[in-house]
Formats: structure tokens, sequence, C-alpha cells
């Protein structure tokens, strides 16, 4: 799903709508973790060919920040949710 | 009549004549021609020339496809280079070109590159052009250029419209051939929105190239039939001259319609578009693309008279065209056959028909003679073709004089969309074909793109497609069928696979417009370079304009053949965009010249233009950048003034163009704290405050002041250029990381107008206006609340803050009040010598008094390198960059930071982006001690003030060093200092 | 058989049949000194100096595909040396000194064309930043012009000065940057491998990396397992998805970029233009086609392919920057998977696993960097030290802070 958007609160909107983060990286460390874990959460990624989770925002849209898991191999979505379920539902 | 024009013809209009010129002949053709069929009509077979040996080409196909004939068409600025002849419309008026060939088509001096064809086969140049070594870019390849290219870019504007649209649709049906007009009756009669979109000039596809009739009635009037209920239905939109050129993710398909393209320019709409591209969304595709006729790689088979048999039958039937007088067929199928059958019908002589196949199992009646086990061994003829030499069976050949060849080698259906989105055809042995992928994944291949063949069988085909798709939209359907039309079982063609006629002795040519020959591909692999990507791009067949639509299957089979393997295994090169050529101003639609990108004004333009402003361009925004007076010539003329003015009256500035964004919530507080690296937990209402934010690699990311306007309410501004990314920013931080804040964020920069309003005596302006006691007690520096003004009619909002290192408020109103407001600040101030400044002076402000810019924040700063590492908050436990920031690299001591800089010589200038290096030291990178950022004439000093990144440069004060400027070729000695070059105290903020 | 003058002629009489191939298609050995991961042009080239100036000969070199299938036969074909900090601007120079020596040195016409390298700008700000840049190249002695509208008018005469949203108001220049044809460099350096004894093994995936504790022993292939001494990885754009045999998590991404190329036109674009006020570059090919692209389509991919809206952006910005395109045609288009690091900048260095050694995250600067990058990593490879102008280019730079930001955009890979 790299033309168009399942956006959770508008509907199909196209990708011109979005702008995109990146990959959904390890969770942000808590304030008293060591160097290494915050390098991680910073600049490590797992970037697969396959199933990815990645930050992608509706900027033209409802500014609600959303978590794509889409395909890098054959860029088909699974799934859309808006990202603040990520911590509230603990998943990761 | 023109000599070759005949009786007939489906889509002309023979009361529509039209003139037009070729290479500057006046020629005439119809209403309906193509410049292709009008060039033929007029007996005109050599219509361009070969890119690599010039050789004479003519007319091939009467489609797509065609490598050959490609025509400059139009002047001016509506000069189109590389047109195909066999698809663009004639109109009246029309001029069109021969390309690449001098002094003309007929005799071309670069034909001399033929006598060199053993030296220059295929990747010849990889292996010369070496000696000496500087020969290449002096002398072979100026020569190379200059022969290079096909027809030449107009220089001129375009004077025409274009657009793009959003389309959506239940099923889009690509291709308006019997396939799919059956599929658009289908799917119209269900109900679904349907666009049936066709790249000629009217739908219908084999339906106008039909010389029999279909079901009892001639196929034109059966055609139209069809095309009237498909426009009676009001869910089906038919688009013709509309090239589906590509398929992309989520079934989106990129389009282009030929709005215009086919008037002459005093037909032309100037408000309608010449292009219009389409994206079109379908929940469902069939595709209906059909399948392109293959040549057949024989000695001269590129000789003008030369032509495919389907296309003969099209210039036949469509535009009662004769392709010749007397005319043969090499076909290894027994479709081509129909080609005979309709010559014959219309009293042109078909001289024999020449058949690899030594038993044809073919139902043809005619009077031609048939060949058997024969092949076209090779062509005769200097300009166009004259005979043909038959190899038969027994090894014997015979030549036969001809005036037009027809050839038929098979067909390759066109998967191009299919594949578009990795996937990968599949080689059938049965239709001697690739087939579309096995997985279309909502899209339907069907029709002679899946390998039927004839109007009955394709549009049934069609119909039980869309049925399919239907199904798939939960949509009932019932197939459409032609009345009078018995389906009859399917008989399959047998044809005999010829990738070559191994007998020919003349060049056989595979790519026509690349020119290579079938020795080429054997050449190529001979030294490795056998897979078949490797072999494209070592021969470059099939990189032509063409994309190989006429050549790539013929050298998968030369390839396979001489490896003694099947095409399938050899597989095909990958199919992608576009599918045809697509021009830059389709895709480009109206966001052109002046509208590239969309303009931001600031609710101040009209003030700073009434003003005088120069205006400059700053992201989408435009700025006033500085206010030129009358006997001001030199933009540093008013600048100086401006700075002075400031510096010891008062001025006004726009400041709108700031990024604001309004921040609510319990929570807000907390959020702040740990998105800027300084406190904010205890701001009080009523002050504002410097913050610097950090990204979480622990660099500075941007820099603004926020402001506590109330509990749980602030208001944050950001540098102009980051306003979108400071907002997308902490929309991140609030719904990512801390959901569980209560925070809220809004977007207000449009919304205020806001100005500074600077000087030594910009309080007592204010007070003119301002309603509340803005005293230094009542007011001290970075209060800032809502105020009242003009007796209590306007609301506006106060900030004593202060870039400019004056005493400094900013003032923010209702984006409306904007220019009223400015207007009342000017005339209050009019009695203390008030000028509107821009932001040129106020960019030298900054500099005088030190101040950072993004000039200076470029992303790998740190708070320290600007010299507020005490800023960033010890106590806080966490907040955005907080580990980042204490890696080693950030803070190592010898990072460049932030020092001023002069001249050792006030009257010595230096310019931003000079690099610094110690005296002495030798000119290199090494050496390198860090550069000027910014840099700007102090008139309140009198000369130039600069600031600079410098290795330990705060230790480094009163330090000489050479500004070196290897661009510009000078060297200025200047001594670092402290950045803040006015008022270093803050005695004139806190006035 | 060596290339000559002489040899085009004798084979010429001879209908081109005597030609032999410009290398072998060995099957795979047993065991290597050294396997080199990715036949695209870096791995190449890697073989090549290794074997030539390293005089490490028991090499195997291993392609998925065929050989130059990765992003040495999909980029935009453009070299140059224009780059402002200081860990990577002698790297880039090296490349551009190796260019300029490669086709005498591996004896194949790699048209290397030094057509000139042009940046243009648009405001105060963009100019002050490539005062920086040129003056950061002339410090290393790297050839940089700083051009203002007139200069520029003469040489490129059909930009848009007048009607633009974005006025045009000088250009940064490198003379000797230019464009290379891009397979034939694969070509060239696979040739010239081949002849010093390297084995270029084609069709032949990596499966899995086997291991000893921290030593790796060898890997296993669809063409079989075959063991060595020391391995190399060289599959940019594959990165992560190669680094995961051995459980290596990376600072980068893969992306998708788009390229493209409009039908041959006559010659009118005489240098690499690149846009300021938008993603575009440009130049014209010996063929007559302009070869173009933009930026990076923003999401992960390793799909080789891109969409519509990043082809719609690029044609915009190149009209914008050229009205006399609006009639040209594009003639295709096609897609790369880079290695978009997290700092904008390569990494080659040895990992933690000893005898593992990596290179890649060259994010758009992979082309530019081919020789250099084979002659660097080769030298890693050879000696276990950084060549003096690839230091800075190591792994632990991330975690320390040493970072190579060009643009100063920070920990975002699509940014770069």
């Amino acid at each position: 799903m790299s033309s168009l958007v399942k956006c959770p609160h508008c509907g199909l909107r196209p990708r011109e709508e979005f702008t995109i983060r990146g990959e959904v990286a390890a969770p942000r460390p808590s304030a008293g973790a060591d160097e290494a874990t915050w390098f991680d959460h910073v600049y490590l990624r797992d970037n697969p060919r396959g199933e990815h989770r990645e930050y992608w925002h509706h900027a033209g849209g409802c500014r609600r920040w959303l978590v794509l898991s889409r395909n890098t191999l054959t860029h088909e979505t699974s799934d859309v949710v808006d990202a603040s379920t990520l911590k509230t539902e603990g998943a990761r | 009549m023109t000599s070759f024009r005949i009786e007939g013809g489906t889509l002309i209009d023979r009361s529509d004549v039209r003139r037009f010129t070729f290479n500057g002949e006046a020629l005439s053709g119809i209403g309906g021609d193509t410049v292709a069929s009008a060039l033929l009509a007029n007996g005109k077979q050599l219509v361009g020339r070969s890119f690599k040996y010039h050789r004479p080409r003519g007319i091939l196909t009467a489609g797509a496809a065609e490598p050959n004939a490609l025509l400059t068409i139009g002047r001016d600025g509506r000069r189109d280079p590389n047109t195909r002849a066999t698809m663009a419309e004639l109109y009246d008026g029309l001029e069109a070109r021969s390309q690449n060939c001098w002094p003309n088509v007929s005799f071309d001096i670069g034909a001399a590159n033929g006598l060199l064809g053993p030296l220059l086969g295929a990747g010849f140049y990889y292996k010369t052009f070496m000696w000496p070594a500087a020969f290449w870019e002096k002398v072979y390849e100026p020569l190379i250029r200059k022969a290079a290219g096909l027809g030449r870019a107009s220089y001129d504007p375009d004077p025409g419209y274009y657009e793009k649209c959003w389309a959506h649709c239940d099923l889009l049906v690509i291709g308006a051939g019997p396939t799919g007009l059956a599929a658009a009756l289908t799917a119209g009669r269900a109900g679904a929105r349907v666009i049936i979109a066709d790249e000629g000039a009217q739908p219908g596809g084999g339906f106008l190239a039909e010389g029999s009739p279909v079901g009892g009635k001639p196929a034109d009037t059966v055609l139209a039939d069809i095309i009237g209920e498909l426009h009676a239905l009001p869910n089906v939109e038919i688009r013709k001259r509309t090239t589906v050129f590509a398929a992309y993710d989520d079934q989106v398909f990129g389009a282009v319609e030929r709005v215009q393209k086919h008037l002459p320019e005093n037909e032309i709409n100037p408000h309608r578009a010449m292009e219009r591209l389409w994206r079109i969304v379908a929940r469902q595709v069939v595709l209906a693309t059909g399948a392109e006729e293959r040549p057949i790689v024989f000695g001269g088979n590129d000789r003008p008279g030369v032509m495919m048999a389907g296309a003969m039958r099209t210039y036949l039937n469509a535009y009662g065209v004769a392709p010749g007088k007397r005319v043969a067929l090499f076909a290894n199928n027994s479709q081509a056959y129909q080609t005979a059958v309709d010559l014959e019908a219309r009293g042109i002589e078909v001289a024999a028909i020449i058949d690899p196949r030594t038993c044809p199992n073919i139902n043809y009646a005619g009077k031609a003679r048939l060949i058997a086990g024969a092949m076209v061994r090779d062509t005769a003829g200097r300009r166009a073709i004259k005979s043909i030499t038959v190899r038969h069976d027994d090894g014997s050949d015979e030549v036969i004089a001809v005036d037009a060849l027809g050839v038929s080698g098979g067909y390759s259906p066109i998967v191009h969309l299919a594949c578009h989105r990795g996937g990968k055809p599949v080689w059938s042995d049965a239709h001697i074909g690739f087939m579309p992928p096995e997985k279309t994944d909502g899209m339907t291949p069907c029709g002679a793109v899946a390998g039927k063949a004839g109007i009955a069988a394709c549009f049934a085909a069609g119909g039980v497609a869309a049925v399919k798709a239907l199904a798939e939209l939960g949509v009932m359907g019932e197939a459409a069928s032609l009345p009078g039309v018995e389906q009859t079982a399917e008989t399959v063609d047998h044809i005999q696979p010829v990738w070559r006629v191994a007998s020919s002795k003349g060049k056989a040519f595979v790519d026509f417009q690349n020119d290579v020959a079938a020795s080429d591909i054997t050449l190529a692999m001979r030294e490795g370079y056998d897979h078949v990507e490797l072999a494209k791009r070592y021969t470059t067949n099939g990189m032509a304009t063409d994309q190989g639509k006429t050549s790539n299957v013929n050298a998968i089979g030369i390839l396979a053949e001489n490896k003694r393997v099947s095409p399938g295994e050899i597989g095909t090169t990958t199919f992608r965009p576009f599918y045809t050529p697509v021009c830059f101003g389709a895709l480009v639609g109206a966001s052109k010249g002046m509208d590239f990108q969309p303009v931001r004004k600031s609710p101040l333009h009209g003030w700073a233009e009434r003003h005088g402003a120069k205006f400059v361009e700053t992201g989408l925004w435009y700025r006033s950048s500085w206010f030129p007076k009358d006997g001001e010539t030199f933009w540093r003329d008013s600048v100086d003034r401006e700075v002075n003015t400031v510096r010891t009256k008062v001025g006004i500035c726009d400041v709108s163009t700031l990024g604001k964004i309004e921040v609510f919530g319990t929570d807000a507080a907390e959020f702040l704290n740990r998105v800027y690296c300084n406190a904010f937990l205890k701001l009080p209402v009523g002050k504002a405050r410097y913050g610097i934010m950090l990204r979480e690699d622990g660099f500075v990311y941007d820099d603004g002041t926020t402001s506590c306007l109330g509990e749980n309410h602030y208001f944050m501004t950001t540098t102009t250029a980051l306003a979108a990314g400071v907002l997308t920013h902490l929309e991140f931080c609030a719904q990512v990381l801390w959901p569980e804040l209560d925070v809220r964020l809004a977007s207000a920069t449009d919304q205020w107008a806001q100005m500074a309003v600077a000087g030594p005596r910009s309080r007592e302006v204010l007070s003119k206006i301002i309603d509340d006691d803005i005293s230094n007690e009542a007011f001290p520096f970075l209060a800032a609340r809502e105020v009242s003004m003009f007796g209590g009619r306007l609301k506006g909002r106060l900030f004593r803050i202060s870039f400019s290192g004056e005493l400094a408020y900013e003032i923010a109103v209702p984006a409306g009040y904007g220019e009223s407001v400015a207007d009342a600040v000017m005339i209050a101030g009019e009695e203390f010598g008030i000028a509107p400044y821009g932001t040129e002076a106020l960019g030298v402000m900054r500099i005088e008094k030190g101040h950072v810019t993004h000039a200076e924040i470029n992303g790998t700063v740190t708070p320290a390198d600007l010299g507020m590492g005490r800023m960033v908050s010890a106590k806080k436990d966490d907040f955005i960059g907080r580990v980042m920031n204490l890696r080693e690299g950030l803070v190592d001591p010898s990072r460049p930071s932030l020092v001023g800089i002069k001249p050792k010589s006030p009257s010595d200038k230096f310019a931003t982006g000079s690099h610094i290096l110690n005296p002495g030291d030798d000119v290199s990178l090494a050496n390198d001690q860090g550069y000027v950022t910014s840099m700007c004439h102090s008139p309140t000093l009198g000369h130039p003030v600069g600031l600079a990144l410098v290795k330990n440069g705060p230790k480094r004060h009163g330090e000489e060093v050479v500004i070196w400027n290897g661009l510009a070729g000078t060297t200025v000695t200047g001594i670092l200092c402290d950045p803040a070059f006015v008022d270093p105290e803050n005695e004139k903020l806190h006035a | 058989m060596r290339y000559s003058a002489l040899s085009l002629l004798g084979n010429a009489f001879s209908k081109n049949k005597n030609w032999k191939p410009a290398w072998r298609n060995p099957d795979p050995k047993p065991h290597y000194d050294v396997i080199i991961i990715g036949g695209g042009g870096h791995g190449l080239a890697t073989a090549y100096y290794l074997s030539k100036v390293f005089g490490v000969r028991n090499v195997a070199v291993l392609e998925k595909g065929y050989l130059g299938s990765g992003n040495i036969g999909r980029n935009t074909t453009i070299i140059r040396s224009n780059y402002l900090l200081e860990g990577n601007n002698p790297f880039y120079e090296f490349s551009m000194k190796l260019w300029e020596g490669l086709e005498q040195d591996f004896n194949f016409n790699a048209m290397v064309s030094q057509r000139g390298v042009i940046n243009l700008f648009h405001s105060d700000a963009q100019r002050d930043a490539y005062t920086r840049r040129g003056n950061a190249m002339r410090l290393h002695g790297v050839d940089a012009e700083l051009l203002d509208r007139d200069q520029l008018r003469e040489k490129l005469p059909f930009l848009d000065y007048e009607n633009a949203r974005f006025p045009i108001m000088g250009g940064l220049m490198q003379a000797r940057g230019g464009t290379v044809r891009h397979d034939a460099v694969a070509w060239g350096f696979a040739r010239g491998a081949d002849q010093n004894g390297v084995d270029i093994i084609q069709n032949c995936e990596v499966t899995g990396i086997d291991r000893d504790g921290n030593q790796i022993t060898g890997v296993q292939t669809t063409r079989g397992a075959i063991t060595c001494n020391k391995l190399a990885m060289a599959v940019a754009g594959s990165s992560s998805h190669v680094a995961k045999m051995v459980d290596m998590r990376l600072p980068i991404e893969s992306h998708a970029l788009q390229a493209f190329v409009s039908e041959g036109l006559k010659p009118f674009i005489d240098t690499v233009v690149t846009f300021g006020a938008g993603h575009f570059y440009v130049s014209q090919s010996d063929k007559g086609g302009l070869v173009f692209g933009g930026d990076i389509e923003g999401y992960n991919s390793y799909a080789q392919r891109g969409n519509l809206a990043c082809v719609e952006h690029v044609a915009e910005a190149g009209m914008a920057m050229i009205p006399a395109l609006s009639r040209v045609r594009i003639l295709r288009s096609w897609g790369g998977i880079m290695d978009m690091s997290m700092d904008g900048s390569p990494i080659m260095d040895r990992t933690h696993l000893g005898n593992l050694y990596f290179n890649g995250g060259w994010c758009y600067g992979g082309f530019k960097a081919t020789p250099a990058s084979g002659y660097c990593f080769a030298h890693l490879l050879a000696t276990d030290t950084p060549h003096e102008t690839a230091t800075a280019f190591r792994m632990d730079r991330f975690a320390r802070g040493y970072l190579l930001d060009e643009k100063g955009v920070g920990a975002q890979a699509n940014l770069h």
C-alpha cells in the first residue's frame, strides 16, 4: 500500500497526503536506560525484506501518526492503526 | 485521390480533405487518417532513418509499437519530436519532418556508417576509442554526441495547458477492442461504474481492422451499436485517446489522455487541457490490451515496404489505403492469411504467401500462390522493397518481384501492465509467446492478451472476464454476447517459431530503431553477455523508444535457440513503466512556471507591498526583505538605514511567518519540559522563555520562544523553516511517545499576524495603541500576555522578546486585523521616526547581537557548540535527546563552536562560507578550523562582522586567523571574538 | 583478449566470430581466501583491486542474479566529488582520480565523460552553503567554481531564469564531475578481475553464513557450501537482509529510488545539472536520452519500483528548471534499492565478527564511489586497516557520535 493508505480516521487517501518517518524501532527507552539501549532505539533497524511496521503521518489529513504493517517486497499493507495504540496496548 | 487510396475505410471521412506537409512537400490526406496512413496513401514508403547505420526505414506497424516512423510534428512551442506517425492523427495544416538524417531522408550521409557495419557490431564502443587516453572526451565523444539523438526538442515554452485528475471506478477496462468492449458492456449493464480506456482515436480495436462481416453484419455497424449502448449507460465512461501507461500499487493506474493533440492550432481551446493525466483507482481491472504481431528476423527485413501483416489489414480496412500493388506475405501462422483475403477482396495482387510450415493447416481459398516450407531469405531495393528472395525447402532460391511484404511471426501478448508490479510473464509453447503472470491480483487479462484470437473468441472472453471481476465486487453480471455469432470450438493456431532465417545473407534486424541485428545478439552471447538483461544492455536491443515491443521476444528466441533452451528459460527483461512514452507536460499538469509550488503570503503582505517592500522567497513564503526609500539605489543603503532606525529610534517588522503552535492540556507543561532541553515545568503564567529543542540524536533541531498564556495554555513559536517540521515532531511525541499525557496541539501560524516593534522608542509607540500598562515594571523583559488595544476594540497578544537586541516587543493580532494594526503602529510611530524593516535588517541585527538562526543551527551542532551548553538541563531525568547528547563525539572539546569574527582591517570584506585557517598553516582540509556561518556589514560598528563555528572557538577570542575563500581567491586576516558585537550586557533588552 | 584497434579490426574481418568471452563462467571451488557477496559494482571493483593491487587472487564474487544486476545498472550515471565533510571529501576525490584513469587501467571503454556537474542555488542561504562546500573542496585540492547567473546562462541557456517560482541565482560547478556508462563499469571490473583469476559466480545466492563462534567459516549458497578465510559483504540495498544471517542489525533502511530516461533527443544538455528548489538532476547520454532522477519514495522497500506520486514530483521539478521539457517524452522509469544509512554516509568496516567485513550504506553516493569503494574495501580486506581516505566510515561512529551527516537531518534514514 504505497499509493493509497487506508487511514483509520479518514478512509482511503493518496500517499501524497502522508509523510513517512520509517521503521517502528525498539520502543523509546526509559529515562534511566543505558547508552547502548538508546543507541539501539535511535539508530538500529531490522529493515526486513517482508513484513514491516512503520510510522506514517497523515499530515494532509487528520494529522494522526499511524502504524502501517506493510510488506516491503510487495508493498501490500495488512494493517493500519493509530500509533497511540502501540503504547496504550503495550504492543511490542 | 492519391495513388494508394482505395475504397472503404471504417475510420475515415472522405469529405474532410486535410492538407499537410512532409519534409516540406505539400500532401493531402483525409479526416480520420493517421500521419502514417496519409503518408502511405501518398505512396511514401521511406519516412525515416535508423539510429546507427542510417538505413532507410518505412512504416512497420499501424499502432503504438512503431519503431521506425518517428517524425517531428509541429513547430515552435508545439513541436513534438519522436512522434510515432502511426499514432499521430492527421489535422489540417500539420507539419511533419523526418529525423536523424542529413541532408535529407532520401539521401543521408550518415548511411556511410553502414559500410563500417562489421566494425560497429554490438558493444564495439566498449572496446575502442581509448587511445590516446585524452581522445575520448576531446574527439570521439563529441563526434558521437553530434550524431546522437533522434528529434530535436523545442526550446520554446509550450503554450499548452495541462491538467491532472483522479478517477475512481469499480471496473477499469484497458483496451476497447472486442474483448474490452464486451467487458465494459457486461459490467455496464450490471450497473458497475466502468471506465474503458483506449489509446486509439476511436474505440474498436480489432473491429476497426476487420474486413469480414461479424454475425452477418458489417463489423463497423456492430461496433457502432456497442458504442451506442455504452454511451447511453450513465455509469460507463469511454476514454479514447487515453493510454494507460503504468500500473502502480493499490490498483492505481496512470493514464494519459491526449485531449487536444489531434487538433490544428486554430481549433485548440486554450482553456482546455492539451493532455490530461489520470490517476485511476480501480477496484477491479480487465486487461484487454491485445497482442503485438512479431516481425521475423531475415535479411533486409527493415526495407521500407516490409510491414506487419496485421498492419496491412488495418491500413486496408480502417483507412482505405493499399500497402502496395503487388504484395507478398511471409507468415508462420494462419491468422495472417486473413490479410491475403482482405487484400484480394480489394483487388490487390497477392504475389505469394511464404509459410515456413510444411503443411499449414489453413482455411484459405484465395488466388495467391502458397509456398509452404519456405522462408523469405532476403529483400532487395534501394529505398523501398523491389523484390524478395525466397529460400525453398529444397534449398533453392527464387526471386519474386513485390512492392510490399507483409510479415507475421506470431503474436506477443501485451502483458506490460500485468507485470509493472513485479509479476513475471510465463512462456507458453502453445502460443509461442509470453503470457501474463499467473497471479495478477485484481486484474483479469483476457482476449488476445490471454492468447485468444478472432473477434468472436475475444468478445466472449471479455464478457466472461467481466462477470468474474464483478463477482469479486459482489455484483452479479451476465456476459454480453454478439448477436448472430455462434460460439465455435476453439481451434489453436499452430505457429511454428521462426526466430531468425538462418540462410539470410543481408543484415537481419531484431531491433529496428537501434539497428540491432541477429548477429549482434549472437556476438553478445559469444562474449559472455548471455543473460537476457546483459544481452539487452550490451546490444541495446529493446532500449529504443518502442522499448522492444516488436524486438524483445525475437531477441529472447535467438538467445534460446543459440543456447538450445526454451525461451521460457531465458525469460524476459523487466517490464517497466511507461507502456508508451509520456510527456513531461502531462505529468506536471498545472504545477509549472510560477505555479511550480504554492505561494504563502503573510497576513501583512499587502501592508509590506504598500511600503514598497522587496520580497524574497523563503520556502513557500514571500517575505519582505527590505523597504527601499526614494534615492536608495543599492539594497544595502536601505538595510543600513533600517538597522540604524531600529537601533536609534524604532522599526516594525513582519514576523508572521514564524511557526506558531498553541499547546493546551493539563500536561502541557510536562510535555514542553520533555521536548525542550531546558526547563519549562515552572514557567509562570504571563512569561515567555527561549527554548532549544533537540532531536533524539542529541543535536539541536530548532529554537524559539514559548509563552505561558494561562493555566494549561502555552503558545510556541518556531523558526519559519521548521514550522511544519516541529509540529509534526511534537505530534509524534504526543501521540506515539507519550499518549498518556493530556496535551493538544494546534497550528496557529496562519491565524495570527505578528509584528516585531523594536527600538528604544518602541514602548512609546505601542503605548499609544495598547490599553494596558506596558511600562518596564508592569511588562518587563520576557513578559507575555493578552492585551487590550484601541480602547478595548481588539485583543492581541504582546510578547516582550527581542531578536534584534533592542528594547522590543512582538505583537500578535488575528490575521485579518494585521494590516490595520500595522498601519496603526506606523501612524503611532510617525512622530518617533518609525520605519518598516525587513528580514535583511533583522539578519544584520541578529548577527550584531550574536543570535543564531538555521545558518548556525545546521543540524550538526549541539547547544554547547552554540555557547548554550548550560541551557541543557542536568536536572531533568528525561527529555528528547538527553542521552545521545552525551556521546563522546558530541562533547568532544575540539568541536567547532560559535565565535564572532571580524576583519583585522575594518575595510576588509569576507564572505559567508569562507573557511578558517590558522596563520601560516598549509591550505588543506586537515588544517581546516571551521567556517563562517553568517556575515554582514554592521552599520552600527561600521565594519563587517560575522559568526563562525571554529574549533575551540570560545577559548580563542582575540586570536588572529585566516579567513580563506578559495572560490573567490581571497584571504583576509580575521580576529575571533565574542559573538555579541552589540550590547553584550543585554542592557537594551531590559531598558 | 586485450582490446585494441588491431583486435577490433582483425575481428571485423573475421565477421566478429573470434571474440572470446569477457569473463569465464566458473563453478564455485570449495574454498577461497576471500569471498565477496555481491557481484555489483562495488563487489566486482573490490575483487579487481584485491587481485590487481593487493595480490589476493584466490577470490570468489558470488552474485545471486547476473553480474551488475544491482544498482550499478540502475543509477543515473553521475560521478562527482563535491562533498562537504572532511570524512567524505577525500574519499570521493580518490574515487574521481581512479575514474580518471580507469579505462586505461582495465582496458575497457566505460565512457568516462567529465562534462561537469552544476548544482544550482536559488537563495542567499543556499549560495552560502555552496560557498562553504566549494571552499571545503578547494581546501582538499578538488576543483570547484561558483558561477553567477550570467556565467550559468552561457552554459545552460535553456534553464528558467525569468518566470521561475524560485529564480536561479547561480551554481556550484565541479568541472571534473560528469557521467560514466554505468553497465560498462561492472563489465570492465568483472573482465579485469576475471583475467586476474577471480571467480565470478553468477546465479549463486548466499542463503546462509556459517560460523564457528565469532569466526566466519564460509557460506551456504544455492550452488552449495563454500568455505573462506574472509567474508566480505558488498550488497548495498540488501545489507540488512544479509546481515540478518549473522544476527546483525544495522543503522540502515532500504529505500527505493526511481530513475528515468527520456526518448533520444539531439544534444542540448552538456553537463549534469542539479536543481536546487526541488529534487531533480539530469544529464544527457551519448545516445541522446535525458537521464534523470529525484528523491527516494520515502517508504522502506525492496521492490525495485516506485509509485506515480514520485514520478510526478520529479517531472514537476524538472520542468520548473527546464520549461522546454514540456513536450519531451519520458520513455522509461526503473527502480533501485538503496541502503539509506542513518547519517547519509557509507559504512566500510570490519565487523564484530573478526573475519566478516562490511561495505554498504551508500545512500545516493554508491555509483560515483565504485572504484574507491572497491579499492578501499580491498585495502581493508588485505591489510585489516582502513584506507587513509576511508577512516571515517567506521561502524562505531553512530554509537560514539562521530557522524558524517552532510545534510544535517539526523537519525532518520529517508531524509538523507
